[in-house]
């Protein structure tokens, strides 16, 4: 659920005095410069940005330490082999099904899972798809959102009517059980909606089951800040000036929600990344044996008894990933709208 | 006032219609396989298979199967295609459970949230202060599902602690049981609601504390805890009780089915999970459309509330 109860949008110029003195001294720094010197001064926020930035590189590696160091895949399945580990010959999977713990060398750096695949490189393949999917689904949720948001906060009338009853109707629904129902029954069958068609099992599936429940979440408070917008002067101006409707929405309204949308993407994110792993957890995400955090979590599960690292290493990662953006996202909120109070909540 | 109360009923009816609709649509567009192929078992005729359509209405048009549906969802009369088993009654045996999980973990998340947020508050800026922001942060990051599992596995299972899940009645283990049974998978739950709770608080105290009406209890001579509980909490709260409702409504409606499913607690939204796991289509109709009415019920409840305490809701909409 998000909000953003605060009677102003935009930029802020209720400050407390020790940033408004400093911001005085500055005189004729445009909005964007003021935040990102607020974003820098943060030193928390900027910790945790590049905490995110180097687990979205370690991610994006995971080809890289498959290949030259672990020297397997993420699929490979190595139920009745041996390593050698520190001279002294081991079961990779020992006879009672219990895996091999973490090694801390090249291969089975953080030890097997049931099927002797190496968890640390599918720790890293399972974090490039959650990131994936955390993104994609963010990005749809971004799309959709601005643009029914500005229909329905710019036309008015029987277009919002509409738009805003279908947000009422996606309000009301709860998010885990029918992403769970569609996500089951659509890795089962696949679908086809006219020359689209996705097949079961695709990562598409669970992207824009996300990317369209977080809709209603970020389209409410567009629409909010347009319907603000549209009475200013600038807009005024415009229409005197002969634009049509979209060329206004899109040029002259879209640059100025910039920093609402700014300030909610990294939230987003991290609860689509948090909403992956749930729907994985429930077998109703990404499909195994594709790694992903939430897949690798509900495996582990399983084993809890006997292998906890399965559950706890991806856990960590997961935790890591969506605490690094939130609070990266709350020094970005802080830096381009303090008074602004957002809520995501999964 | 009444005006108020009456448009928000009608328009709850209607976002209830509309949600029915739009469940059942969902629920027949999705290609999950021909039930009555399914129902009819591995050795089955042409014949039983048209047989099966029949009596199950498939082969009506869309409109009256949903009336038909409909029907059965709220007289209590949908089946199960897989074990034929009443979904009313198999719901009405797992309300109870995930009631009691989500009441307490409400309750849990309530007082922690306010106490927390109000000494965080206080203590504005100092040590206690940052130490609680980085714990409601970690706790607002964690999965509730990874966090239940690795609680009920080193709690419960590691240290023997607590049981390592499951649900005790009332009736058969007592009151103490019940709850020995409830307190992992309510803290669980509440520790999300926590963070985010504490948090709000926090800044909305934060918000009002220098507001003119505090400075005139104070002026008027009140102790300083006096006008922090008189005056500051009783105006920052309103929100939060506001969002206290909703957000129980989203548990109940659905928030739980991760929390009971790892402590194995078979409510309602276990029941959900595994009949989507046997792609069991009525249960999990049905299970859908009672949480999203009480999404909607609880919503209307919580604007009711909210205008009736506070007057510029109802006269600004």
């Amino acid at each position: 659920m998000a909000s953003i109860d605060s009677a102003e949008t935009g930029f802020s110029t209720d400050l407390p005095p020790e940033i408004a003195a400093e911001e005085r001294r500055a005189p004729g720094s445009g909005p964007w410069r003021i935040a990102l010197r607020r974003l820098r001064r943060n030193k928390v926020a900027l910790v945790f940005g590049v905490v995110f930035v180097l687990l979205v590189a370690l991610s994006l590696s995971a080809p890289l330490y498959a290949k030259h160091i672990a020297h397997t895949t993420p699929y490979k399945n190595r139920i009745a082999d041996t390593i050698t580990v520190h001279g002294q010959q081991k079961n990779i999977v020992d006879f009672d099904g219990t895996p091999i713990g973490p090694t801390w060398t090249k291969q089975y750096f953080l030890g097997a899972d049931r099927n002797g695949r190496d968890v640390m490189v599918r720790l890293l393949y399972g974090g490039r798809t959650s990131l994936l999917i955390g993104f994609g689904a963010s990005l749809i949720t971004l799309v959709l959102a601005t643009f029914f948001g500005l229909m329905a906060g710019f036309f008015g009338g029987w277009i919002d009517a509409i738009i805003s009853r279908c947000f009422d109707v996606m309000w009301a629904f709860p998010v885990i059980l029918l992403g769970v129902a569609l996500g089951v029954s659509l890795n089962l069958g696949g679908i086809t909606v006219g020359p689209l068609s996705l097949k079961g099992g695709s990562l598409w599936i669970p992207t824009i089951i996300i990317g369209i429940s977080y809709v209603v979440y970020l389209g409410r408070p567009i629409r909010g800040q347009v319907l603000q917008l549209r009475e200013k002067e600038f807009i005024e101006a415009a229409r005197a000036q002969g634009l049509g409707p979209w060329r206004i929405m899109f040029s002259e309204l879209l640059p100025n929600l910039a920093s609402t949308l700014l300030v909610f993407f990294p939230l987003i994110v991290a609860n689509a990344v948090l909403l992956e792993a749930a729907l994985s957890f429930l077998g109703a995400g990404v499909q195994p044996p594709e790694p992903s955090w939430g897949v690798m979590i509900s495996e582990g599960v399983d084993l809890l008894t006997t292998a906890p690292w399965l559950t706890i290493a991806p856990g960590l990662m997961l935790v890591l990933t969506v605490l690094s953006l939130n609070i990266f996202g709350e020094g970005v909120r802080d830096a381009l709208d303090p008074r602004a109070k957002i809520r995501m909540e999964h | 006032m009444g005006r108020f109360i009456v448009r928000r009923i009608i328009g709850m009816i209607l976002v209830m219609f509309a949600v029915s609709i739009l469940t059942f649509l969902i629920f027949q567009v999705i290609p999950n396989g021909d039930p009555a192929v399914r129902m009819a078992g591995k050795n089955s005729t042409p014949t039983q298979i048209a047989a099966i359509r029949d009596t199950w209405h498939f082969n009506d048009p869309i409109y009256e199967q949903y009336v038909y549906t409909m029907k059965q969802v709220f007289t209590g009369s949908l089946i199960s295609y897989s074990d034929q088993t009443n979904v009313w009654q198999e719901i009405k045996k797992g309300l109870p459970r995930t009631f009691a999980l989500g009441i307490g973990a409400a309750i849990i998340w309530m007082v922690l949230g306010v106490s927390l947020g109000l000494y965080s508050a206080v203590r504005s800026g100092g040590f206690s202060d940052r130490l609680l922001t980085v714990l409601a942060l970690i706790g607002v990051s964690m999965p509730v599902f990874w966090v239940g599992a690795l609680m009920s596995y080193y709690l419960g299972y590691k240290f023997g602690w607590f049981p390592n899940g499951g649900y005790t009645e009332i009736a058969q283990g007592g009151f103490g049981q019940w709850i020995y049974h409830l307190i992992l998978p309510w803290t669980a739950l509440a520790i999300l609601f926590v963070g985010v709770y504490s948090r709000i608080l926090r800044s909305n105290i934060l918000d009002t504390i220098n507001d003119d009406y505090v400075r005139t209890a104070r002026a008027k001579g009140i102790s300083e805890r006096q006008v922090l509980i008189r005056h500051v909490l009783r105006n920052s709260l309103i929100p939060i009780i506001t969002l206290w409702g909703l957000d129980f409504g989203l548990v109940i409606g659905g928030g739980a089915v991760l929390t009971e499913s790892v402590f194995n607690l078979q409510g309602v939204g276990q029941y959900f999970a595994e009949a989507i796991g046997r792609l069991d289509v009525p249960p999990v109709l049905e299970v859908t459309i009672l949480g999203a009415f009480f999404i909607v019920l609880l919503n209307t409840v919580v604007d009711i509330v909210y205008a009736l305490l506070d007057p510029r809701i109802r006269l600004g909409s």
